[in-house]
């Protein structure tokens, strides 16, 4: 049997040329030192197969029509055999690509391995990034409800602020002048088949080049890059210190990866794919629309930039990342690669992750957004249920004080905490931020009769650290 | 310099040769080389246009503007501002829900209706109303305005943008638009 098996093998091989295409391939040299820190590229490449596999079967099911691909989605959650599980797959795999890219991005600008020879692996690998983020977008629109539908909208203003093309583009991307038929099915070909066949051709280039200028070797202080002499001294360097990849150094990818797709599986049976909100109909209004995590940094950006420069943020931010990615080899192709020698490149790297970091987490809260459910304040924080001191709480919380402000833990977080305002304004000064307004604050001054304003200040006074 | 004996590398030399040898049968070998490149784009230009006018079309597609019934005027407070829906009069077949849409219809006076968009102009959210506070409020980015949709706090760059409404034989009626788009330049 093991001899018939190995007949065919032959014989396939002898007419396909499997090895002949494959073979330099799997035994290419690599350098013996690359080790975990060399993971992360293939283990993308493995989240992007993932996202293939689970994407062709859920594509089974889902009807990219507007009027129907929120009910195939609680079909495919609810009903079909494995769908929540390969729903769930479908989402982690997303994640755990755009995570790895970023690492991969992280050590390959720390290790300096984009500069000569391997330019063009860096540019390759940006614009792959960039394909993984619009993935990760269009992938949420397909999700179809509430929240997937006002995205589209966000996104079409966003678009709308480019210069001079913006009107069209915002109408390009809703597919008209409104959300419609037409928007959903735009944004199923391109996150199913456009940016897909982008991704194939672009990872076919990327692998490509990784043969053609060979992995880079770990970098070491006081050896710098020199594009003269480093082609010849690499080749002479892997005759000395390299190992086939197959399998001397793929079996840390295998590890690695197959760590990577159990941690997936196991997300999306133990903690699901994300909730389905209400459908996407575009007259219900108590929506909250919120980017996936991997773009929640970028909206918590627009909430906090100054209104001021705003258009031009939100425009020129997102083209000068880019532009300052593609060009990282073109201002520094040569000489150290080693971190300690780079501590600049340490310290980009801490200050990207602070910053999306940070700004990820200020977006979980939201403070900027008012608390639409505020709930009332109760008698225990207000101290009396009768005279101004209580009427001034009830208007407080019936003039959307409380949905922006917080007392006592109670209300939103989008203006100053006004628990101890007692301690810190006098009372004149509470009447003229309550009729003028302030630099984020409505004025009241035309909504609130005299006697409400006493009221309220009178509530306002009774904040105090210390009950008096 | 040495050509190795592979069959790729015969094929080389061979070429190399012919370029050498043969230098009347270049005008030959360039016309065959443009016609396959003129004929390459050709084959471009029959694909490409109709892809992409078809991807373009919806930019160019008018779309009829519709005075669209809301309710007879009794059906509306003097004072207060409601959400009315109504469908887009002219949707594709497959729209399903996605063909509704809304606005904030305040009526001012016996005789005066003002419908907002409830498009945020910052960034688009849906805005909603507190009927208490007179405020319309958005959820993304806490951008606030005042009853008459004028920009009360947060980031929004332009008031809130009216639709047009008119009162016939006693029916409120608003005209159907686009969502608006906040431009820059």
């Amino acid at each position: 049997m093991k001899r018939l098996l190995a007949a065919v093998w032959k014989w396939t091989d002898d007419r396909i040329g499997i090895s002949d295409l494959m073979g330099p391939a799997m035994t290419h040299l690599v350098p013996r030192d690359s080790k975990w820190w060399y993971v992360f590229g293939s283990a993308t490449m493995l989240a992007f197969i993932v996202q293939v596999v689970t994407g062709v079967a859920l594509a089974f099911s889902y009807v990219s029509s507007s009027s129907q691909a929120y009910d195939t989605l609680q079909f495919i959650t609810n009903n079909a055999p494995f769908g929540r599980i390969l729903r769930g797959m479908h989402y982690y795999g997303a994640s755990a690509m755009v995570l790895m890219v970023g690492a991969h991005l992280a050590q390959t600008f720390l290790f300096g391995a984009y500069k000569f020879p391997r330019e063009m692996n860096w540019t390759t690998g940006v614009l792959l990034l960039g394909m993984t983020l619009i993935m990760g977008f269009t992938g949420q629109l397909l999700r179809w409800d509430q929240t997937a539908a006002w995205s589209v909208v966000v996104a079409a203003e966003q678009a709308g602020r480019v210069p001079l093309i913006g009107d069209p583009l915002a109408r390009f991307i809703l597919g008209g002048n409104t959300i419609g038929g037409a928007t959903l099915s735009r944004f199923f070909a391109i996150h199913v088949f456009v940016i897909p066949a982008m991704l194939f051709v672009f990872i076919g280039l990327h692998l490509w080049l990784v043969l053609r200028h060979g992995i880079s070797e770990p970098p070491v202080p006081g050896q710098p890059v020199n594009p003269k002499t480093y082609r010849e001294w690499y080749h002479r360097f892997l005759e000395k210190h390299g190992h086939p990849f197959w399998p001397d150094g793929a079996w840390r990818d295998f590890v690695f990866g197959t760590g990577l797709i159990i941690v997936i599986a196991l997300l999306a049976i133990f903690v699901g794919p994300p909730a389905i909100d209400r459908p996407p109909d575009p007259s219900m209004l108590n929506a909250d629309p919120r980017p996936d995590w991997y773009l929640l940094w970028y909206f918590s950006l627009l909430a906090l930039i100054p209104t001021r420069v705003e258009g031009f943020v939100m425009i020129l931010v997102p083209a000068l990342i880019a532009a300052m990615l593609l060009f990282v080899p073109l201002l520094n192709n040569r000489g150290e690669r080693a971190p300690s020698r780079r501590p600049w490149s340490i310290a980009v790297v801490l200050c990207s992750v602070v910053m999306i970091g940070s700004l990820w987490a200020v977006g979980i809260s939201s403070p900027w957004s008012p608390n639409f459910h505020p709930g009332h304040l109760p008698v225990t924080v207000i101290g009396t249920d009768t005279g101004p001191i209580f009427q001034g709480a009830v208007l407080f919380d019936e003039k959307g004080c409380l949905n922006c402000h917080l007392v006592s833990g109670y209300g939103g977080r989008r203006g100053p905490d006004l628990t101890h305002i007692g301690d810190e304004l006098t009372q004149d000064n509470m009447v003229i931020r309550i009729v003028n307004g302030g630099v984020n604050m409505p004025a009241f001054g035309n909504t609130l009769k005299p006697g409400e304003i006493d009221s309220l200040v009178a509530f306002l006074s009774s904040r105090h650290k210390t009950p008096r | 310099m040495p050509v190795p004996d592979l069959p790729h590398g015969r094929l080389q030399m061979q070429t190399q040769r012919a370029l050498e040898e043969e230098p009347e049968s270049l005008s030959r070998r360039n016309f065959f080389a443009t016609l396959c490149i003129a004929l390459s784009g050709l084959c471009a230009v029959i694909l490409g246009v109709p892809l992409v006018g078809f991807i373009l079309a919806p930019l160019f597609r008018k779309t009829p503007q519709h005075w669209i019934p809301l309710g007879k005027t009794g059906q509306f407070e003097v004072g207060k501002t409601i959400n009315v829906s109504f469908m887009d009069p002219s949707p594709l077949p497959w729209a399903g829900i996605t063909a509704k849409s809304a606005a904030w219809l305040r009526r001012v006076s016996a005789t005066e209706f003002i419908a907002f968009s409830v498009n945020c102009t910052h960034l688009g959210c849906p805005v909603r109303w507190l009927p208490d506070a007179e405020l319309f409020m958005c959820p993304c980015h806490g951008g606030v305005y005042y009853k008459d949709g004028t920009v009360a706090a947060g980031p929004p760059p332009h008031p809130l943008i009216r639709y047009e409404v008119r009162v016939l034989n006693d029916e409120v009626q608003i005209k159907s638009a686009a969502i608006p788009i906040t431009t820059t330049l």
